[in-house]
């Protein structure tokens, strides 16, 4: 791009005047005047010369390039989801077990229900069938029906149930056989929920655990293609966390069950399959707390569920051009872990949040209004945010891979972010 | 009794025939005009007459008609004596009657003088239906009631002052003053709310059944058989909660009662304009448990069908859809005009005041005498004047009392900048609940 390639000459020190004309495009007749900072917040002014123009990318509002519309080098990645992870948090190659992450789901259950007799699933299809992406296959023939109950297709109403069942004494386990199916319980969740501990003045709680799988997947259309962490953000009394590993799901399912809080376990329809080696020892992971997936210096990239994946993919092809991104899964994504974003904003300076939910509302938009209170100072540039387009999730391959954010926006945004 | 008797054996027919081919269950399947139903396991199939769905413009024929049936079963019995009361099971009732009564008038006075705010449901003269359910119930049943939910509470035992203050939105209100009218909770009365949205709760009640079962069944716990009793409103009888809940309680056979409350208005909005088909304890049978119509303006008769329901439920045999038909003296809130409802309806149902009723039952069968029920009004009387002064000498809750039981785990505010949790930081409580 051009405006790169003008700025690492000016950072070698060639003084401008004398830069040879095949740095620059011709033929535009607009010119165009850019500030340009650099590291140490020095500004250089790219502005018109006389006979010669410059033709700088469009510089969107936070003060980096769109993605040119035709070029070749920026396809879109279509198997970027399903791959090997790579953590910091995993036990050594040599001990432990491997598993994929429905698996560590059902493990973590499995051992829950054995520790506490009152821990109980309820959804459609959970029981008998062993749940639609298998989380809880084989489980009913171990705890009995009553344990993993087949419900009636009435989310609202066995939602109430469970929270009614919470409140005298039972922890039980919604599922939603996709997270979508979840919007018809919107009522319980929303008022019963999230507020029946505050309006009864502290007298009941419910230690409830609502969980499925969400986001997008292989051309599922758009109604199964939904992502509602941005729609249950608001609801005071929820706490919400994203599992995006074999290990964190498992720590989270066991976490999320041990909580007396209500807790919603956003899973990803994509990443059931994904396979890793996980401790022996029982472990449980802290709701609130972040995981710091690659320490580095030059940006701190926030995200969660399938899109660390994403994130990941992207750092390879960055780590090769010579970046150092700080990638942080922020697992919580109700409340923020503060702490650990934080104290990576005040490393790097720059930030770039990396999301499914849509543009308007998501969890980007508070995390960016969040850390923009309480990190100011700290930070170098704008917050960047990428997320998916508002709109429901198309069928057609090409334009549903178009919605979800790829691993090459992902490279660009972080490119054009350090260049402040 | 006569009715009785038969019980044990109808009722668990009815709850074992599940499949479409037993000629049982047809019967009970609604098809003809003449809608027929089992009594809670009584051998007579109890023929409605005079029932007709296609006037629109109900008026008290059709009452007349429904109060038939409740005749009926008064003509089954040998005698009055088979709803004898014993003289303090009869001042029980009347006390909290009573009670009710005086308090819902007592809130009344207080909103309209500005000590309570927003939206008050009173309950006057549907007392019959929560004192004839309530009082036949275990400390340890579980009561799940909507916003018209002040006499739910006090019936379950709930202390007059808290609920008043409560009412006030004092610190010391049976929520903290955190719930307000619409939504009074009592963990150690049982009492899980108090809704604003119809329907919300009784999901939540099919919820408590569960956990009997689960107990029961699972935890083996012999001696769990605490029953739940949702109430509700007729209006609440077309939301699709209700049909949801109806079908899982049948199907799991939980330990609950769904008692109608059917005051035949949703605000300004007649039952039978907004139903299809207006007889709601007919669609118990087609969820595959008993309906029963009872009159909801005599408490002696809803304590009848009330300890059968639960009896049923207490042993297993799964749960009842019971409709009372009863009426509400006052508008749907303090703040309706009530201006839609006839006089003459309103002066048929003031003529079956339920306190009167008793009070005339009492008094002409030598359970209790005129000075016996003055003095239970005396005593009322300062239970509720106390509560009112409780009221207003209670302190308004303090700053502080803001975010404290936002989650009951406080770790859920998060972590802060500091590396501390939210919670942790002095004063928190008190301020801005940032994430």
């Amino acid at each position: 791009m051009e405006s790169t390639a003008l700025l690492q000459k000016v950072t070698a020190g060639m003084a401008f005047r004398g830069t040879p004309a095949s740095l620059l495009s011709s033929s535009s007749a607009s010119s165009h005047v850019a500030r340009i900072k650099l590291g140490s917040r020095s500004v250089i002014r790219v502005s018109r010369l006389s006979g010669l123009t410059v033709k700088a990318t469009h510089l969107n509002a936070y003060g980096f390039g769109t993605m040119p519309h035709n070029s070749t080098a920026l396809k879109t990645v279509n198997k970027a989801v399903a791959v090997k992870t790579e953590t910091g948090s995993t036990a050594t190659a040599q001990q432990g077990h491997e598993l994929l992450l429905f698996e560590a789901l059902r493990e973590g259950l499995e051992e829950e229900m054995e520790r506490d007799p009152t821990v109980c699933v309820i959804g459609e299809d959970v029981g008998h069938y062993g749940g639609s992406y298998k989380v809880t296959k084989g489980m009913a023939e171990k705890f009995g029906d009553l344990r993993l109950l087949d419900t009636p297709i009435a989310e609202n109403s066995f939602t109430g149930m469970a929270i009614g069942a919470a409140m005298t004494g039972l922890r039980p386990i919604v599922e939603g056989m996709n997270m979508g199916f979840l919007l018809l319980a919107f009522n319980q969740i929303a008022n019963n929920c999230g507020m029946l501990h505050y309006t009864s003045g502290g007298q009941f709680t419910i230690p409830i655990v609502i969980r499925g799988p969400g986001g997008v997947g292989k051309q599922l259309g758009a109604e199964h293609s939904q992502r509602l962490e941005s729609y249950f953000q608001s609801v005071p009394g929820l706490q919400m966390v994203a599992c995006s590993t074999p290990y964190n799901a498992k720590g989270l399912m066991k976490a999320a069950i041990r909580s007396e809080n209500p807790v919603i376990l956003f899973e990803h329809v994509l990443l059931y399959n994904l396979k890793e080696r996980i401790p022996d020892e029982e472990y449980v992971l802290c709701l609130e707390e972040a995981e710091l997936v690659r320490p580095g210096q030059d940006i701190t990239i926030l995200t969660y569920s399938r899109m660390r994946h994403h994130v990941l993919q992207a750092v390879k092809t960055l780590v090769s051009k010579g970046y150092d991104p700080e990638v942080i899964d922020i697992r919580s994504l109700k409340p923020f872990d503060l702490f650990a974003i934080g104290n990576s904003v005040k490393k790097t300076h720059k930030v770039l949040i990396v999301e499914e939910c849509m543009r308007t509302g998501g969890i980007g938009a508070s995390l960016r209004a969040a850390i923009m209170e309480n990190f100011f100072d700290e930070l170098d540039a704008p917050i960047g945010c990428l997320s998916s387009q508002d709109v429901p999730t198309p069928y057609a391959g090409p334009l549903e891979d178009l919605t979800v954010v790829q691993p090459p926006q992902i490279v660009f945004a972080v490119e054009q972010l350090c260049k402040h | 009794m006569a009715i009785s008797m038969a019980l044990s054996s109808i009722s668990s027919s009815v709850s074992s025939s599940t499949s479409v081919g037993n000629p049982r269950r047809r019967a009970l399947h609604l098809k003809t005009q003449r809608p027929r139903t089992v009594f809670l396991g009584s051998k007579v199939e109890c023929g409605i007459r005079g029932v007709q769905h296609t006037d629109l413009s109900r008026n008290a024929t059709f009452h007349s008609a429904k109060a038939t049936l409740s005749e009926l079963l008064r003509e089954n019995t040998t005698s009055t004596s088979d709803l004898l009361l014993m003289h303090d099971e009869g001042l029980e009732l009347y006390e909290d009657m009573i009670l009710a009564r005086s308090f819902e008038d007592m809130c009344a006075q207080m909103y309209y003088r500005g000590k309570m705010f927003g939206f008050v449901h009173l309950y006057n003269g549907q007392e019959a239906v929560s004192t004839g359910f309530i009082k036949s119930l275990r400390k340890d049943d579980f009561v799940c009631s909507t916003y018209r939910d002040h006499v739910h509470a006090l019936s379950k035992g709930v202390p007059a002052r808290q609920v008043m203050s409560e009412l006030f939105g004092k610190a010391t209100g049976c929520c903290r003053g955190q719930g307000g009218s619409m939504h009074m909770f009592s963990k150690e009365h049982q009492v899980l709310g108090g809704f604003a949205f119809i329907g919300e709760g009784i999901p939540v009640a099919t919820g408590a059944a569960f956990a009997t079962k689960y107990r029961r069944e699972v935890l083996k716990d012999d001696k769990a058989d605490a029953v739940t009793v949702a109430f509700f409103g007729d209006g609440t009888c077309n939301n699709g909660q209700f049909f949801e809940c109806l079908n899982m309680a049948a199907l799991w056979k939980l330990p609950i009662i769904f008692v109608v409350e059917n005051n035949l208005w949703a605000i300004g909005m007649s039952h039978y304009r907004a139903t299809s088909i207006p007889e709601i304890w007919t669609k118990g049978p087609a969820f595959g448990m008993p309906g029963v119509h009872v009159d909801g303006m005599d408490v002696l008769k809803v304590r009848e069908v009330a300890n059968e329901a639960i009896a049923r439920a207490r042993r297993g045999d799964g749960p009842t859809l019971v409709e009372c038909e009863t009426y509400r003296f006052r508008g749907h809130s303090l703040a309706d005009p009530d201006e839609l409802r006839k006089p003459d309806e309103k002066a048929h149902y003031a003529a079956r005041d339920p306190i009167m009723s008793l009070k005339t039952y009492l008094i002409e069968n030598n359970l209790a005498s005129e000075g016996d029920l003055k003095a239970i009004e005396k005593k009322i009387d300062e239970i509720v004047e106390d509560s009112v002064e409780f009221a207003e000498a209670s302190p308004l809750p303090e700053r502080s009392q803001l975010l404290e039981n936002v989650f009951a785990d406080p770790k859920g505010f998060g972590i802060g900048p500091d590396g501390r949790y939210r919670c942790e930081e002095p004063g928190f409580t008190a301020g801005t609940a940032q994430v």
